[in-house]
């Protein structure tokens, strides 16, 4: 890890990176430019989110980080490994919930897909068991659904299966795409608080795309903005806003004001 | 099924009697005269004694042991090059102009190049059954594959599945649906082109006992027959029913529609 990249990581516990994105340059065949020269890198055990308008390319790039694209240029690497398909240690956590969630299967037949995934055995090398999914599923606050199916939940309650099922696959890097925006605001908050408390148990790292400039100051401690088309980093923030975080306190705090105001000029402002 | 939907399906059920009433009654008021003209009840004397000294038992347990064969190949076959289709689109390319040439083609059409090639006997009939049944569950089958929603696949990938893996646990169940409407058509196609075969050529099988019958001028014996075929396409058909929606029990209102 070179001083620079150290540089620019943030409040990591040790400082080691997770995710380091290098120079990615994204064309598609249809000569559309979508990400052109993106650095920035992410702390271990980290909570970072990128926002920017909506076209700036930052779905695309959370897809590049997930392996599922490739670049067309620069590289990701996750733990100092170059990620080229999907790899290890590392699950990507979908904005469409409904269409990720396998509808033939029940939430614990969803949750044994990730437990016996290749994912799964590579990190504990030993079968999880449906004792441990049973766990997940009350860690996320859907105790009693298990044997129910995607269709009879509500979308949030689809969306902690979602999660739950890339936390019984035992990673550690969680990449969410926009993960809360189709559901309504009380659940979305409620979701918000689920993931802190996970994000902080279990020491996880998290890639959180969203076009939200409130909520990525709330869960994240550190911000990249995006802007322009084809997408660039506008800018990079911490976010010194104290933990834990609360509803109403937090959103109320003249640091989260603040830089919420800021934020929205670089990103919103900057399109007018 | 529940008491409303058992009151609801009266009016259908008395129209069938209604008619047979007629049927009846055209005979025996002398309406109708005519040879080739049985009453329904002596129509169902013969049904019933054929079916209690074990006549159709043999009969129509040789047609459905053809029909099956023949279904259950096609099943295999179809469901295997329509996954193929749809996972490989050179292989899609390479088989789509041969299957929309052979599709379109009656399946009495090819009977005779068949009897030609495998004779009169069972192989020609479970070939015949099969290539009529494959057509349906194939088009099906690489429609199904091709309407598996990318966030599906990839979440298959994010979670390491390997290709194979991807079929067996993604591609496959969530085309179910489209792969079981495609059997349910080749089902009954299955049983035409049963009966025709065994009309064609052989002795054996209700579509022999049936032209059997009719050359005979065994006539009562003739209409007994096709009631019976009647009976089992309705028996094959709610089977079938049944079992797709214990298979696709996930789907909302699936049970609320078909049973």
């Amino acid at each position: 890890m070179s001083a620079a990249a150290a540089a620019t990581s943030s409040h990591g516990a040790d400082g080691a990176l997770a995710v380091s994105v290098r120079d990615v340059h994204k064309s598609f065949p249809t000569g559309l430019t979508a990400l052109t020269n993106v650095s920035f890198d992410v702390s271990d055990r980290g909570f970072t989110s990128l926002i920017g308008p909506s076209g700036c390319g930052k779905s695309t790039l959370l897809k590049i980080i997930a392996g599922l694209i490739p670049a067309t240029r620069g590289e990701v690497r996750l733990h100092g490994e170059r990620v080229d398909n999907p790899p290890d240690g590392l699950i990507y956590v979908f904005q469409q919930y409904a269409k990720s969630l396998l509808p033939w299967r029940t939430v614990l037949g969803n949750l044994m897909f990730g437990a016996r995934s290749p994912r799964a055995w590579h990190a504990s090398k030993a079968p999880v068991t449906e004792a441990d999914c049973m766990e997940y599923i009350n860690l996320v606050g859907l105790k009693g659904h298990e044997h129910s199916y995607p269709s009879q939940l509500s979308g949030g309650m689809q969306q902690r299966v979602a999660i739950a099922r890339a936390l019984v696959a035992r990673t550690r890097v969680l990449l969410m795409d926009e993960p809360f925006s189709a559901l309504d605001a009380l659940t979305r908050e409620g979701l918000q608080d689920l993931l802190l408390k996970l994000w902080q148990d279990m020491g996880l790292t998290v890639v959180f795309v969203t076009h939200d400039i409130g909520e990525a100051i709330y869960l994240s401690d550190h911000i990249v903005a995006l802007a322009g088309m084809p997408g660039s980093v506008a800018a990079r923030v911490d976010v010194n806003v104290a933990r834990p975080r609360h509803q109403i306190s937090t959103r109320e705090s003249a640091s989260y004001l603040e830089l919420r105001r800021s934020l929205y000029q670089m990103v919103v402002g900057r399109e007018a | 099924m529940n008491l409303q939907g058992l009151s609801e399906r009266v009016p259908g059920m008395l129209l069938i009697g209604v008619l047979l009433l007629l049927w009846e009654a055209s005979v025996r008021l002398g309406w109708m005269v005519s040879p080739t003209w049985p009453a329904f009840s002596s129509v169902l004397a013969v049904f019933w004694q054929n079916l209690s000294d074990g006549t159709y038992l043999s009969v129509i347990g040789s047609s459905l042991r053809r029909l099956f064969l023949g279904y259950f190949l096609a099943v295999v076959l179809a469901v295997a090059i329509g996954l193929a289709m749809g996972v490989w689109r050179w292989f899609y390319l390479l088989a789509e102009p041969l299957v929309e040439f052979l599709r379109p083609i009656p399946s009495p059409a090819y009977l005779p190049m068949a009897i030609l090639f495998l004779g009169i006997d069972d192989t020609m009939k479970v070939f015949m059954v099969s290539f009529a049944s494959f057509f349906p569950i194939l088009l099906n089958t690489v429609s199904g594959v091709r309407s598996v929603d990318p966030v599906l696949l990839e979440t298959g990938k994010t979670f390491g599945y390997g290709r194979w893996q991807i079929v067996r646990k993604i591609l496959l169940p969530a085309s179910a649906g489209f792969v079981l409407t495609g059997m349910r058509i080749s089902l009954a196609i299955a049983l035409i082109v049963t009966v025709i075969a065994e009309m064609v050529a052989g002795n054996s099988g209700i579509g022999f006992y049936v032209l059997n019958a009719q050359r005979s001028f065994l006539v009562p014996e003739m209409y007994a027959g096709v009631i019976a075929l009647a009976l089992v396409g309705f028996a094959l058909n709610k089977i079938f029913v049944f079992v797709e929606s214990i298979l696709l029990r996930w789907q909302k209102g699936v049970q609320d529609v078909i049973i």
